[in-house]
């Protein structure tokens, strides 16, 4: 993404900015395909048959929800509080879908496409380019290739997981807090009302995982938002 | 049909009707800037509560010192904006390591 905040109006050739995008979405990719093998892997040294991880990682394609969903399953909390953690996850999905439908394209085709391609990554992405037509390349090509590279990852990791044993053995279960970290510390860094919510709602799930089921804590994070002030003094309403 | 099935579909069903809020609304309504503020603030509040309860805590316990001390590390270098991959390889590395030298 620091090539993407170049500034100046004279700017390189148009091959220059794709070689850059490619090179900085290389990363989020092999990022993305690490997290895609340790979610294979977890999935079936949880005991799910290989088809289950993969099967989700293409129709689901959301990493953060589909280690919760499994995630409740493994400690018992049933397939309603899977789906329900899942999907509170992924309401994220929805403001962040509004704020990239005029960028993802007109098109029926590329609207119904695109949707699929949201997530933190390519919404990170294609915000950070500063005209249409280069937000509108960096989605697809930062979404395209990551939607690529996390199903092969998934793949690689459930095939290879029966055979890995353990996954914790090689810290595999340090690498999505780690992630979530990554993709968290900008906002954290640069907007102390936000930050302010996030650990008040950090505590409050810290304090109440050990007496509720999997996936509730991060529900009742939520609440965190009371200390959401308002920064717009008109036509701000809650 | 098991659970698992169940829990897929309907996560992939629900997670795609989110994602196409947007693009099927583009055009008809505006969202309001207080929503569209505390909708994406809440998206943070949610990452991070995920962080702190997977770093800390495991089937509602301590999760032990190594995973800990893993996403520490991983958090320093996203701290100092390395890349994904570095901050990724070095947490799995340090709870790796630490696991191997016998730490929990």
């Amino acid at each position: 993404m620091r090539s993407a905040q170049r500034t100046g109006p004279a700017g390189p050739t148009d091959s220059a900015d794709d070689r850059a995008l490619v090179r900085d979405s290389a990363l989020v990719w092999l990022a993305g395909g690490i997290v895609g093998v340790s979610f294979g892997a977890v999935a079936v040294g949880g005991g799910l048959p290989l088809w289950v991880p993969v099967l989700m990682s293409v129709v689901v394609y959301a990493g953060a929800a589909q280690f919760s969903a499994i995630g409740v399953l493994f400690a018992g909390g049933g397939p309603a509080a899977a789906v329900t953690a899942g999907l509170l996850l992924n309401t994220r999905t929805a403001a962040f879908s509004l704020a990239v439908a005029e960028i993802i394209g007109t098109g029926r085709v590329s609207r119904f496409l695109g949707a699929h391609l949201v997530t933190d990554e390519t919404v990170a992405f294609a915000l950070a380019e500063p005209d249409p037509a280069r937000r509108r390349r960096a989605f697809w090509v930062v979404g395209l290739g990551l939607y690529a590279v996390w199903n092969l990852g998934v793949l690689a990791g459930a095939l290879a997981g029966g055979a890995l044993g353990d996954t914790d053995r090689y810290g595999l279960d340090a690498a999505f807090p780690a992630v979530l970290a990554a993709l968290v510390l900008p906002s954290l860094r640069t907007d102390a009302t936000v930050r302010r919510c996030a650990l008040l709602g950090a505590g409050l799930a810290l304090a109440v995982t050990p007496a509720v089921p999997a996936g509730v804590p991060v529900l009742l994070a939520l609440a965190g938002l009371f200390a959401h002030r308002h920064r717009v003094a008109s036509g701000a309403a809650l | 049909m098991n659970a698992t099935v169940t829990v897929t579909l309907a996560l992939a069903v629900g997670t795609y009707a989110f994602r196409l809020v947007g693009p099927a609304l583009h055009g008809r309504v505006t969202v309001p800037p207080r929503v569209q503020e505390l909708a994406s603030a809440g998206a943070v509040v949610i990452l991070v509560a995920l962080l702190a309860t997977g770093t800390l805590t495991d089937s509602g316990r301590f999760s032990g010192w190594a995973r800990p001390a893993g996403v520490l590390v991983g958090a320093a270098l996203a701290w100092r904006r390395a890349p994904f991959a570095a901050v990724v390889l070095a947490a799995a590395a340090t709870t790796a390591l630490l696991r191997l030298a016998g730490t929990g």
